[in-house]
């Protein structure tokens, strides 16, 4: 295939290559990075016009097995000579279509600052970040083998403009290379491999090479992230990501021995990774981190006042080719993602996934912006499809909008900030409490308005008039039951005053209260007439009649007997007796009110109980 | 105590408003302000006699505020002898005091109740518990996906309801705090049951004790997500019900026993136990001469439509009527109404006249009765287990399980209880309980006549199981709360009677023998101050009456004429003995309360499915073996690949790892456990070839010898052996016990140390110390090196909790299909002819080329006398088969069954080993006609 490529590649720079000469790259240096998983490779163009047009762009090409992943590709130029690179511009770069040129060719344009003119120079660098370009082989190993990768690119620089003059690093992560193509000009530096210097070759000019090489760095493919971002207006944004990765290095066959792993994990086992490590935005809070079948416990953080680093460790060691999905979650400062501009708020957050060095095949960036959202807009610094979706949350009532972004091929590289515009007022916020308190003011008035309203269903059955009459009859009964309980009060107090008299020998006094008691006992007695003849008159009544009537002449005898008792004894002490004879007279009298006062109480319990 | 608290209050109310006393408005405003005196008084300790009583107020004292009038406690009557004008106002104020109170009370209850089951939350994580709850879980994550079926699952309305109004809920979330939900509402129930027993302080103390008893929680910590902490709150709800239709002879309150019943049928197995015990009661009821209409009405609706209703549940269906644990209903059904027909004609007829028509009736009834009792014995005899469940077997008869059932044996919760269990269980309740029983025959009503019967029912199922002393617990509860409000009663009573002073002739005439005249005599000298005190309290709970009110009632205090009703009701005690009294009850409730805590943050909490044990330094080191293995399983196998395991991680390993599961903790399904058993206890070749037949593609283990896990599969294996013995008779306990000892070390016998399960549990565990020392069994393991030859280890978890195996595949593919299905076969054949020897007979005769078979049928099909049978067979087995093993075994059990080689009742075991349960039923349809027997086996 390489070989194909190859000719028809040839072919093609033989007739295209007339096309594009007015300018000619006099230096290019190219640095591909093999340490990660993530194939990082930077060149440093020196682009000079000979032709007689001033040009205003730069073409680059990437052959389409190269393009396809390509996941994000950026242009600085490279004013300054050496490290004094004082400013640094990004320029910006476009996909283009290619005119006259080969058809497995995908080309972009680099549109430079200012048109170059003739005999000028400028230099930049071009950073192309492709995903999913290394390959394990062999692509199933077993628990204890090594990992090995393969990556292919071409010796020379592909390009439609002449090169002058170039070279190629190829920086391994480990010195163990397991093969790799040798060409002239081919040397070894530790775990680097150098291609060139090459001078002086034709537009289109690729040369294949292929490295095979050891690298047990760890392989985290996320085949899906969703990240959900919600903005609470009372100073939170909550962050949650679910995870859904598989380990994409060499599939792991066979047995899987937990002693080995755990006995030598370096060499049974090198390349599963144990565990990922989140960069959170400073300040992070309530970070949490679980499945769907509960929380995992084996995740450290630590925090300072740049960053929150989060390390979780799945379940269990990620072995090529195994799965796990996973979700965390953060709380945010408001204060430091919202800020307003021109009357518009907008939320201001980085747009890919924290964990460092992974590959995410789809990135979902949900923003949940709070309720009466209006004018929504977003700014990203590259190319998303954007969607909009609503969400209901806690008491809404027509929905969050939300932004949904969708990106595929993600790399730590597009971990910029994006931008979201809406408008907003704070008065929204407050919709939610007062729903609240309005729903449980509503539930008291209706509880209040059940607790007046009756509810009988029918008010002429015979049940319920009967019922009626009933209650009328309880009523009546209770306040019969009042008046002998305050009678049994004035006895009382009658009997007080006799121990008053007994302990001060002051008759006058206890004239005067037999007085009032009387008094009062026969108002009471006043009152008791109306309610036993209604009584009486009841249909209802009937069977209560009888106890009442008991009741009442066991009270009136009762009052009869203290009344003679308190007589006696007020014509004891007039008399002078003493104190044990007055004992001796009333002795009898007091037994008798004594059993009177026990049937008035039994007859009372008993119509308590009605 | 009074009856009904609630309806008094409430009739109170409305008599005011009938009298016309007040203006309307008036009297609405104090009805919303009595409201919580529907929780009835309850600080007022003499409110034992609490009952409400109007003033007539508005003839004396119209100027009166409605409120001050109104609902005076007789009790307070009993307290001093006040002009009842005067203190109207205060006591109306203490009672709707005491009414708040006694709510704030409940409410508190409630949330002690709540979050004393929180503990595993707070400890460990909000997940759900153990492995039965996971089947709950998945039931109802499905329900609510499904949404039709809401009826079944009250919870997945809720959910639905919470939709509704946006708040994002988990069906988890839901499904964690649902069991601490219901034990709150089930200590309200336990106030509204004891409150209608004996009262609303001892509804008060019984409420409390439930909150936390540690019985019930053990059951119902957050994310212990089953059946009976549900079923407990119905079950009381369902005794409070039937009582309080009992005490108002409401058909209101019986409409909704009936619709509580039904959710106690639908919620747990145990509603068996209220079918049986509300028709003891009635007969009790009955027998005592205690029958009413308030209890026709209680009992008949129940048994009508509780019936319909429990009919209507798939898994009871026409068990309802047919099975015999619900004949007592029914038998107490007729007797009801035979007494109900006596006591009308006794209304109707005279005297004597009811004399000659009972000696008519006895005379032909008992012979009736005799003959339909005799049908009756003649048709329950008949059926082989007596028409009673398995269940319900065991019950009755303690020993039934470990004889016929060892799966039912095998569950510990099974058990008979140890004594320290009942200590760990219902802890200090075990003294009250007697008290309680004791207050509750003073007086008997027919409350406490029922829950007496309760308690000693409960008591004795509570001593055949484990499980069952779940349903002990509210009883014992009840109980106590009864005996504890009445002590404190006694004890405060008699306090303040001391305290509070009389004079010595009214305590004499009062108190009679209780009260010797030393201690009245000592009170009078303390009654100075005391009475100021209790006057300063008094009034610093009402904020108008003032000072002069507080002189008044110092006078009066002084003045101390008594109640003798008080003096008769309170069994006075000394003053030092009542105050020692209730210092020790106090003392005996901290030690449960602390008890209580103890065990729900301790024994109770911990999610088996997660463990910690303390670090060295202190920290807590987590073992999340479990989780990790169902997770693996769950991202790195096959959807529909099957995992063999013992069946107590079967719901589990359904509901974390989302794979199929050949057995599950549904139990009823003995033969399958069996073959899992049967592989397990086999040699590595034999249980490949049977989990192989079953499609089985991981087998997982548990193993806790790396970390001194005591619950792991080693343990259980005697109980796997024992119960696939059970069905395959070639598995002999004997053969893994050496001199009847179970061990696995060196003296382990040969059959144990090849079995698969030693094998999987202990492969190159020798090599992790190189001793191989197993800190479970505390010993050196048997077979230390060994190799498997049939599974891969593919996953071990971090502390080696649990390992799993894949079947390696059939090494001789290359042969073909045919070959394969032809040698699984013969190894079915070969161990199922051990297990049934006739099978021989009939497969030595068979020819396996498919042409043959048709021949063969069709040649039976001329011989036998169901054509139509065969016929049906025979499509059947074109559909299913075409050749395989199922076609092959439906031919060669149809043939034995035709040379009736195989009994009939048999089929049903065989299918069932062989998993071809399509085959069962199939035949079991043809052979119904000739035998209804086989039509239980198909029905299990």
């Amino acid at each position: 295939m390489g070989l194909r490529f190859d000719l028809l590649l040839f072919t093609a720079a033989l007739l295209f290559s007339p096309a594009l000469s007015d300018l000619v790259l006099s230096k290019v240096d190219r640095r591909v990075d093999l340490t990660t998983q993530v194939v990082r490779i930077t060149s440093t163009l020196k682009a000079e016009n000979t032709g007689g047009n001033s040009v205003s762009e730069v073409l680059v090409v990437f052959p389409d097995r190269q393009a396809k992943t390509l996941a994000y590709l950026s242009a600085v130029s490279n004013a300054g000579k050496g490290k004094a690179k004082v400013s640094s511009v990004t320029l910006p770069v476009k996909e283009v279509e290619l005119k006259g040129m080969p058809p497995s060719l995908v080309g972009y344009s680099v549109s430079l600052p200012e048109p170059l003119g003739k005999g000028e120079s400028f230099t930049l660098d071009v950073l192309a970040v492709y995903a999913h370009s290394l390959k394990p082989f062999p692509e199933k190993i077993t628990q204890a083998d090594i990992q090995l990768l393969v990556f292919e690119d071409s010796a020379y620089y592909l390009s439609p403009y002449e090169v002058k003059a170039q070279s190629l690093t190829v920086k391994l992560p480990q010195a163990r290379i397991e093969s790799y193509t040798k060409l002239e000009n081919t040397k070894i530096h530790g775990s680097d491999i150098k291609y060139g210097p090459y001078e002086n070759l034709p537009p289109f000019s690729y040369s294949p090479i292929v490295v095979h090489f050891e690298s047990n760095r760890p392989f985290a493919v996320a085949r899906q992230v969703v990240r959900e971002i919600e903005i609470s207006h009372w100073g939170n944004v909550q962050v949650t990501e679910h995870y859904n990765i598989v380990n994409g290095g060499s599939e792991i066959v066979g047995e899987f021995s937990r002693l080995d792993f755990q006995a030598r994990p370096h060499i049974r086992g090198p390349s599963a990774f144990k565990n990922l490590v989140a960069k959170l935005p400073p300040r992070a809070h309530s970070v949490y981190y679980r499945d769907e079948i509960g929380n995992i416990s084996t995740s450290h953080l630590w925090g300072d006042s740049k960053k929150t680093e989060l390390e979780i460790e799945p379940r269990y060691p990620m072995f090529g080719g195994w799965r796990t999905a996973f979700t965390i979650g953060y709380g945010l400062p408001l204060r430091d993602f919202l800020f307003e501009s021109e009357g518009k708020r907008f939320i201001n957050i980085s747009f890919g996934s924290p964990i460092n060095e992974i590959v995410v095949d789809t990135l979902i960036v949900k923003v949940v912006l709070p309720e009466g959202s209006r004018d929504i807009s977003v700014s990203a610094p590259f190319p998303v499809k954007e969607s909009r979706e609503t969400k209901f949350s806690h008491l809404d009532l027509v929905g969050r909008p939300v932004v949904v972004l969708e990106k595929s091929n993600v790399v730590p590289e597009h971990n910029q900030y994006f931008q979201v515009y809406y408008t907003f007022s704070s008065i929204s916020m407050l919709m939610e409490p007062l729903m609240l308190i309005s729903g449980f003011f509503f539930l008291f008035i209706t509880c209040i308005v059940y607790m007046h309203a009756d509810m009988s269903i029918s008010k002429s059955s015979p049940s319920y008039l009967a019922k009626l009459q009933w209650e009328e009859v309880q009523a009546v009964i209770q306040q019969i039951d009042n008046i002998i309980s305050r009678c049994l009060a004035v006895h009382d107090k009658l009997e007080a005053s006799l121990r008053d008299l007994s302990r001060t020998g002051d008759v006058q006094a206890c004239k005067a209260a037999r007085k009032l008691g009387d008094s009062a006992l026969k108002e009471l007695t006043k009152e008791l007439k109306p309610l036993l003849s209604f009584l009486q008159s009841s249909s209802q009544a009937g069977h209560v009649v009888s106890k009442v009537d008991e009741l009442v002449t066991k009270e009136r005898e009762l009052q009869e007997k203290l009344m003679v008792k308190l007589s006696t004894v007020v014509d004891c002490y007039e008399k002078k007796l003493s104190g044990r004879e007055i004992e001796n007279r009333i002795n009898a009298q007091q037994q008798k009110i004594t059993a009177l006062r026990q049937e008035v109480d039994d007859l009372l319990e008993f119509i308590d109980e009605l | 105590m009074k009856a009904n608290i609630v309806a008094r209050g409430i009739s109170t109310l409305s008599r005011n408003f009938l009298t016309g006393s007040y203006p309307l408005r008036a009297v609405a405003a104090h009805r919303v302000w009595n409201w919580p005196s529907l929780f009835s008084s309850f600080s007022s300790s003499s409110s034992v006699h609490g009952e409400l009583q109007t003033q007539p107020s508005s003839s004396t004292r119209p100027a009166l505020l409605p409120a001050e009038s109104v609902n005076t406690s007789a009790g307070a009557r009993v307290r001093q002898s006040m002009s009842a004008s005067e203190t109207a106002g205060e006591r109306t104020v203490r009672h709707a005091f005491g009414n708040v109170l006694a709510f704030f009370i409940l409410l508190l209850i409630g949330v002690l109740a709540f979050s004393i089951r929180l503990f595993s939350v707070i400890k460990y994580e909000s997940v759900i518990h153990e492995f039965d709850p996971y089947f709950n879980y998945r039931v109802t994550q499905f329900l609510t996906k499904n949404g039709i079926y809401d009826f079944w699952n009250w919870f997945d309305d809720r959910t639905w309801v919470l939709n509704s109004l946006n708040i994002p809920l988990s069906v988890e979330t839901v499904c964690v705090f649902t069991a601490p939900t219901f034990s709150a509402f089930a200590s309200w129930a336990t106030y509204f049951l004891t409150k209608e027993v004996k009262g609303p302080g001892a509804g008060l103390a019984a409420a409390a004790l439930l909150g936390m008893v540690p019985s019930y929680i053990s059951r119902s910590v957050a994310g212990s997500y089953d059946n009976e902490a549900v079923a407990i709150f119905a079950l009381i709800f369902t005794f409070y019900l039937y009582i309080k239709t009992l005490n108002t002879g409401s058909l209101f309150y019986a409409t909704f026993n009936a619709i509580s019943y039904f959710y106690m049928v639908c919620s747990w197995g145990g509603y068996t136990f209220i079918i049986n015990l509300i028709p003891m009661h009635v007969l009790l009821c009955i027998v005592t001469g205690r029958y009413s209409s308030r209890l026709y009405i209680a009992y008949a609706p129940l048994v009508v439509l509780g019936t319909l209703l429990a009919a209507l549940v798939p898994v009871v269906g026409f068990n309802a009527v047919m099975t015999s644990e619900h004949f007592a209903s029914f038998l107490v059904f007729i007797i009801i109404h035979v007494v109900a027909l006596v006591y009308y004609i006794k209304g109707i007829l005279s005297p004597r006249m009811f004399k000659v028509a009972v000696t008519l009736v006895l005379s032909v009834g008992i012979a009736v009765c005799c003959a339909v009792i005799a049908i009756l014995i003649a048709v329950v005899a008949s059926s082989p287990t007596k028409g009673w469940s398995g269940r319900s077997l065991s019950l009755l008869d303690p020993t039934y399980a470990s004889k016929y059932i060892p799966i039912i044996a095998s569950v510990s919760e099974h058990q008979p209880p140890t004594w320290p269990s009942y200590f760990m269980d219902i802890n200090v309740l075990a003294f009250l309980v007697p008290a309680g029983i004791i207050a509750c025959f003073l007086p008997l009503s027919d409350a406490s006549s029922f829950v007496v019967l309760y308690i000693v029912t409960s008591v004795y199922f509570s001593g055949v199981m484990v499980r069952l002393m779940l349903v002990l617990a509210p009883a014992a509860c009840i109980m106590s709360g009864i005996a504890l409000s009445e002590a404190f009663d006694t004890l405060t009573g008699s306090i303040k009677f001391q305290l509070l002073g009389y004079s010595s002739v009214n305590s004499q005439a009062a108190a009679g023998d209780a009260s010797p005249d030393s201690t009245s005599a000592q009170s009078n000298a303390l009654k100075p101050d005391k009475s100021e005190e209790t006057a300063k309290e008094r009034t610093s709970k009402k904020s108008k009456k003032k000072e002069k009110e507080r002189e008044k009632e110092k006078e009066q205090v002084d003045q101390s004429s008594v109640q003798p009703r008080a003096g008769r009701r309170l069994q006075v005690l000394p003053l030092e003995a009542s105050i020692i009294g209730v210092f020790l009850l106090i003392l005996l409730g901290a030690f449960y309360v602390v008890h209580c805590v103890w065990a729900a943050a301790e024994a109770y909490s911990a999610p088996s499915i997660v463990l910690t044990s303390q670090t060295q330094d202190g920290g807590l080191h987590v073992f999340d073996d479990f989780r990790e293995a169902y997770a693996w399983l769950r991202h790195n196998t096959e959807v529909d690949d099957k995992v063999a395991s013992w069946w107590d991680y079967g719901y589990q390993t359904t509901a974390m790892a989302n794979r199929t599961v050949i057995v599950d903790n549904n139990t009823w399904n003995n033969t399958h456990i069996a073959t899992v058993g049967t592989a397990m206890s086999s040699p590595e070749k034999a249980a490949w070839e049977i989990f192989n037949s079953l499609d089985v593609k991981y087998v997982l283990v548990v193993f806790g010898g790396l970390v001194g896990y005591p619950s792991d599969d080693i343990n259980k294996f005697l109980w796997m052996v024992r119960i696939g013995g059970g069905v395959f008779p070639h598995i002999k306990e004997p053969d893994y016990l050496r001199d009847g000892q179970y061990r696995i070390d060196s003296q382990a016998t040969p059959t144990m140390l090849n079995s698969l399960m030693y094998k999987l549990s202990y492969y190159r565990f020798v090599e992790t110390d190189g001793k191989g020392f197993d800190r479970v069994r505390r010993t050196e393991i048997g077979k230390k090196y060994f190799k498997l030859t049939h599974f891969d280890e593919v996953f071990t978890t971090h502390h080696w909790m649990v390992r799993i195996y894949k079947l390696r595949p059939p090494k001789n593919r290359i042969r073909g299909k045919a070959k394969k299905s032809k040698s699984v076969r013969n190894s079915l054949i070969i161990s199922w002819s051990k297990a049934f020897p006739k099978f021989n007979a009939v497969s030595d005769r068979l020819n396996p080329a498919e042409n043959e078979f048709s021949i063969n049928l069709k040649k039976d099909c001329k011989d036998q006398e169901e054509p139509l049978a065969v016929k049906r067979f025979l499509r059947f087995y074109k559909l299913l088969s075409q050749g395989s093993e199922v076609g092959l075994v439906g031919y060669i059990l149809l043939q034995a069954i035709f040379r009736k080689v195989i009994p009939y009742r048999d089929v049903g075991k065989i299918s069932r080993i062989l998993q071809y349960c399509d085959i069962l039923v199939y035949i079991s349809v043809f052979c119904s006609r000739r035998e209804s027997r086989i039509i239980e086996f198909v029905g299990l």
